[in-house]
């Protein structure tokens, strides 16, 4: 019957509350960015330019965070960034983690020729240096949004499949893929019903992971100027427009760069969370 | 009509390897009928069970032999009408009831899905049997039970629910794996009584693989003596607790632990049995190797 810990409900959690909030806040401020941020990102003006964030002097209240050397506004790049980010971080995330999981999942419950063919693949893919694999993909697909997410996705998918694989192995040697195979149970309706529900915490926390990962992989391409079209306002772009006036103007550097940390560490941490409270297992 | 159920002259190795792990295994058993294996741990007593079943593991192959369910031989079927005959008329009553249940899905689907997908009940008839079964099975509070996660089961009522999941359709066959190894004592007496009284009722044909003698003189009427993948002993429950016919099988039974004398009966099989065992197991390997 219900145990002791079946009827008490857990707390959400330090780690889950502060990640959900701050990705939650991103999220929101990413969707409204045209209506809440204080001016046009791509608009310049040289004689408002490295003005400092609004508690240092010499600061105008009307830029927050101050302005870049073309006189951009930093907190309105960030806002309008953070919709690249988080577009780059759901679609390019879930792409990836379709098709790593799908033939991780694949490769674990069929075994035979069709894992040595899919796990060949995994490793020869390993082998071949990650970033440089994006510089060479973007330069065959061209710069833009969509070349970047599937740069991603086709630097990535292994990930998933290595570790989706192994849990897939995992879990079809226990009794209960046996009795399904014993009831007659067909192939197909083993591995979507009884085995994907338990792969699926895994791949929860894969993803979750992945997104931050995605936004750090387009802030790396960002940052060697082949994301998008150069002034456009991304996390990486201005990180590294920034690095070239550290001197002059520190906060055109660290203001996308702590966004950056704090989103990227809130995706790992809300992964952890989500796995610990929804694995039937440790609930 | 002959046997329920004939394994004749089974035969199974690793694969890529020239040596078997089953060595010409051949029994019957008549509907109704419990047949015990016994031996110990590697003699290939639950390997026997998985074969029947078609669940062994892909790492070994069966060399020869044949597996006759209701007069069909299974070896020779194709792999989707086998399926269906086996989901149709047989069960398995696994070891472990830790892991024999899906740790994600409600209990209800785990009983039902066999009689819903294959046998094309509706949901509703399949869920007044399951409830049925739950009764059968001394279940007090079916409604609860169906609605829980096998997590908030414990041990004992999980293993009932497996019995309960593995005579859902009426099988004609059910392979009992050691059904009680990872229950404590007490548990395991109540469990025990419980597969005998529904064997009993439904008169299903078992194999029940066990490596406890007690057991097996308390649940079959016939069983199989197995050492090195070879049975070396056949005879009733009766004439093997009177008197066992192979060497292996009298040190077998010596070595069961008695509440009279517990420091004596704890000794180890004397090694002169044990090798005289392996040296039969060469034996029929060397002829099987000339006859094939």
């Amino acid at each position: 019957m219900l145990d002791g810990r079946g009827s008490v409900k857990r707390k959400l959690g330090a780690r889950l509350w502060l990640s959900g909030t701050w990705l939650g806040l991103m999220a929101l401020l990413a969707l409204l960015a045209p209506w809440v941020s204080p001016h046009d990102p791509l608009a310049q003006d040289l004689f408002a330019g490295r003005l400092p964030p609004f508690w240092v002097a010499g600061a105008d209240p009307a830029y927050l965070l101050g302005t870049d050397s073309l006189g951009r506004d930093v907190l309105t790049r960030i806002l309008h960034g953070a919709r690249i980010a988080f577009s780059v971080a759901l679609i390019a995330g879930l792409a990836t983690a379709f098709v790593g999981s799908l033939l991780g999942l694949l490769a674990g419950y069929m075994r035979g020729w069709v894992d040595v063919v899919i796990s060949r693949l995994v490793e020869i893919w390993m082998a071949f240096p990650p970033v440089l694999f994006a510089i060479l993909l973007i330069a065959v697909l061209g710069t833009g949004l969509t070349s970047i997410i599937i740069a991603i996705v086709v630097i990535d998918w292994t990930r998933f499949c290595r570790v989706v694989r192994a849990e897939a192995m995992n879990q079809s040697a226990m009794d209960y893929v046996a009795s399904a195979v014993v009831a007659g149970r067909p192939r197909r309706d083993i591995l979507w019903r009884e085995i994907l529900p338990n792969v699926l915490p895994t791949i929860v926390a894969l993803l979750t992971l992945e997104m931050g990962i995605a936004i750090i992989v387009e802030a790396i391409l960002s940052f060697v100027n082949l994301s998008i079209s150069s002034d456009a306002p991304t996390w990486g772009g201005m990180i590294a427009e920034g690095r070239t006036s550290i001197h002059q103007a520190w906060w055109v550097l660290a203001f996308p760069l702590i966004v950056l940390f704090l989103t990227v560490l809130s995706f790992s941490q809300i992964g952890e969370g989500l796995k610990d409270r929804f694995d039937p297992v440790l609930r | 009509m002959s046997a329920f159920l004939t394994v004749n002259n089974l035969s199974a190795s690793l694969h890529g390897y020239d040596q078997r792990v089953l060595r010409s295994v051949s029994f019957s058993i008549d509907t109704g009928e419990v047949l015990g294996l016994v031996g110990e741990s590697g003699a290939g007593k639950s390997m026997i069970g998985k074969a029947i079943l078609g669940i062994l593991p892909s790492a070994i192959d069966i060399v020869e032999g044949e597996i006759l369910l209701d007069g069909q031989d299974l070896e020779k079927m194709k792999p989707a009408d086998r399926r269906r005959l086996i989901g149709a008329t047989a069960a398995l009553i696994p070891q472990d009831p830790l892991t024999a249940l899906n740790p994600s899905r409600r209990i209800e689907p785990q009983i039902t899905n066999r009689l819903v997908d294959i046998l094309g009940w509706t949901k509703a008839n399949a869920r007044v049997r399951a409830l049925e079964l739950l009764n059968e099975v001394h279940i007090d509070n079916p409604e609860r039970v169906m609605a829980s996660y096998p997590h908030e089961l414990s041990g004992g009522m999980r293993q009932r629910v497996l019995i309960a999941s593995a005579f859902a359709a009426n099988p004609k066959l059910v392979v009992a794996d050691e059904p009680t190894t990872a229950l404590d004592v007490t548990v395991q007496k109540q469990i025990l009584r419980l597969i005998r009284e529904l064997q009993a009722r439904h008169s299903t044909a078992m194999v029940f693989v066990t490596h406890d003698l007690g057991v097996v003189s308390k649940v079959c009427q016939r069983l199989s003596v197995l050492y090195g993948g070879k049975i070396v002993e056949n005879s009733s429950v009766a004439e093997f607790f009177d008197g066992p016919k192979h060497a292996y099988s009298r040190a077998l039974l010596a070595a069961t632990p008695k509440y009279t004398d517990p420091e004596a009966s704890l000794l180890p099989v004397d090694e002169a049995v044990i090798e005289a065992a392996a040296a039969e197991v060469l034996a029929a390997d060397r002829e099987w190797r000339h006859g094939g």
